[in-house]
């Protein structure tokens, strides 16, 4: 079982679950949610007008939070992605070490695997360290976690310290029923910025 | 080896009408890929403290960063040259089902003059690869025009959710060079 791509198998944290444990009492959070399972998971746990899910766009999750955050600075951005879609732009995490916003949290689901296209495993099972690259791109409250008894600690960081933080989870690579948010991108932006606008009163 | 931008007849006066422009549509966030044709104005938003300026790595990065300024209410621009509009085509697809107000100032590169063969493809085919993306394209020839012309197409973006883009032209903006070749 220590062959690349078996190994997440046995991973003790449940995707839906570490969401569900993250956007509990969200209050005003802001959340992105990157395409395919991370989307699905936090639409699991309750379609939100404050969720902006994405269908598209792969490699943009980050920056999509990072634009949000420097718009919104009083608010707390949270950034839920796969490593997939954080690998197609690590780039971003760059951009988000130089500008260094104090709201902005990620979340990167890393279970290994490409999920929605057959499961095929990423460069996590093999090489790659996501939050070692997310610290070197100047993020220095970068770590990984493992366990389930680490959740609580990390909800508490990525909601509450200063940022920008980064958050690794090893999740486990399992396959799970689809759980959908609306599809028409335009409602969903639209939807979003009523909710965030009337928040803040104009 | 650094390249050089030759003289160019007219000062550079486009840079700061674009600048202003940028200011009295209430753009407060200017993410770029740097460009030496855009020189002159990444350096004015940079020094302009009421802007936030974003360097990116790649200028698809500028495209969802866009999105993520509108939905938390601000108006952003991205300023990149020709070559990167290739890098952004996947990401247009967003902004595009999503409506996002989306405004891009480009500088052209592969036009009149070029050196470097390397540019031609997407010099050529920018305005192009836009047109199917779904932008309404508008050109700037004279740097006179550059006001009026990035002044309606900002109104056209924001007042009507729609993808623009302001090409300046090589000619303008001045042909780049390897002085020492």
């Amino acid at each position: 079982m220590n062959e690349p791509g078996k190994r997440s198998l046995n991973y003790p944290l449940r995707r839906r679950e570490v969401v569900q444990e993250l956007l509990k009492s969200r209050e005003g959070l802001l959340v992105v949610a990157g395409l395919g399972a991370p989307a699905w998971d936090a639409t699991a746990s309750g379609d939100h007008p404050l969720t902006f899910p994405l269908w598209g766009g792969m490699g943009g999750a980050v920056s999509i939070g990072l634009g949000l955050a420097l718009a919104q600075p009083d608010q707390r951005v949270l950034v839920i992605t796969g490593d997939g879609e954080m690998l197609m732009g690590l780039g971003s995490l760059s951009t988000v070490g130089l500008q260094q916003p104090k709201n902005l949290a990620v979340v990167v689901l890393d279970n290994e695997h490409f999920g929605e296209t057959g499961m095929q495993t990423t460069h996590t099972a093999g090489s790659v360290n996501l939050a070692e690259i997310a610290r070197a791109s100047g993020i220095s409250s970068s770590w990984t976690i493992r366990e389930t008894s680490e959740i609580s600690t990390t909800r508490e960081k990525l909601l509450h310290e200063e940022g920008p933080l980064f958050c690794g989870i090893k999740v486990r690579a399992e396959t799970l029923p689809l759980v959908l948010p609306p599809k028409e991108g335009e409602i969903l932006q639209k939807r979003f910025r009523n909710a965030l606008m009337n928040e803040n009163g104009d | 080896m650094e390249p050089k931008k030759e003289k160019t007849r007219e000062p550079q006066t486009w840079a700061n009408r674009i600048h202003e422009v940028f200011k009295s549509h209430g753009i407060t966030q200017v993410s770029y890929v740097p460009d030496a044709g855009h020189s002159r104005l990444i350096q004015l938003c940079r020094d302009d403290h009421d802007l936030r300026t974003v360097v990116l790595t790649t200028e698809e990065e500028g495209v969802a960063l866009a999105t993520g300024a509108w939905l938390g209410g601000q108006r952003s621009v991205l300023l990149m040259q020709s070559s990167g509009v290739g890098n952004c085509i996947n990401m247009f697809s967003m902004i595009r089902e999503c409506r996002i107000p989306f405004f891009t100032v480009i500088t052209m590169r592969g036009e009149k003059g070029e050196f470097n063969p390397w540019q031609f493809p997407m010099g050529r085919n920018a305005e192009k690869h836009l047109k199917l993306c779904g932008f309404e394209i508008e050109r700037v020839e004279k740097s006179t025009e550059t006001q009026q012309v990035i002044d309606q197409m900002a109104k056209q973006v924001f007042m009507n959710s729609s993808m623009g883009a302001v090409l300046l032209s090589q000619q303008m903006i001045g042909v780049k060079t390897f002085k020492d070749e």
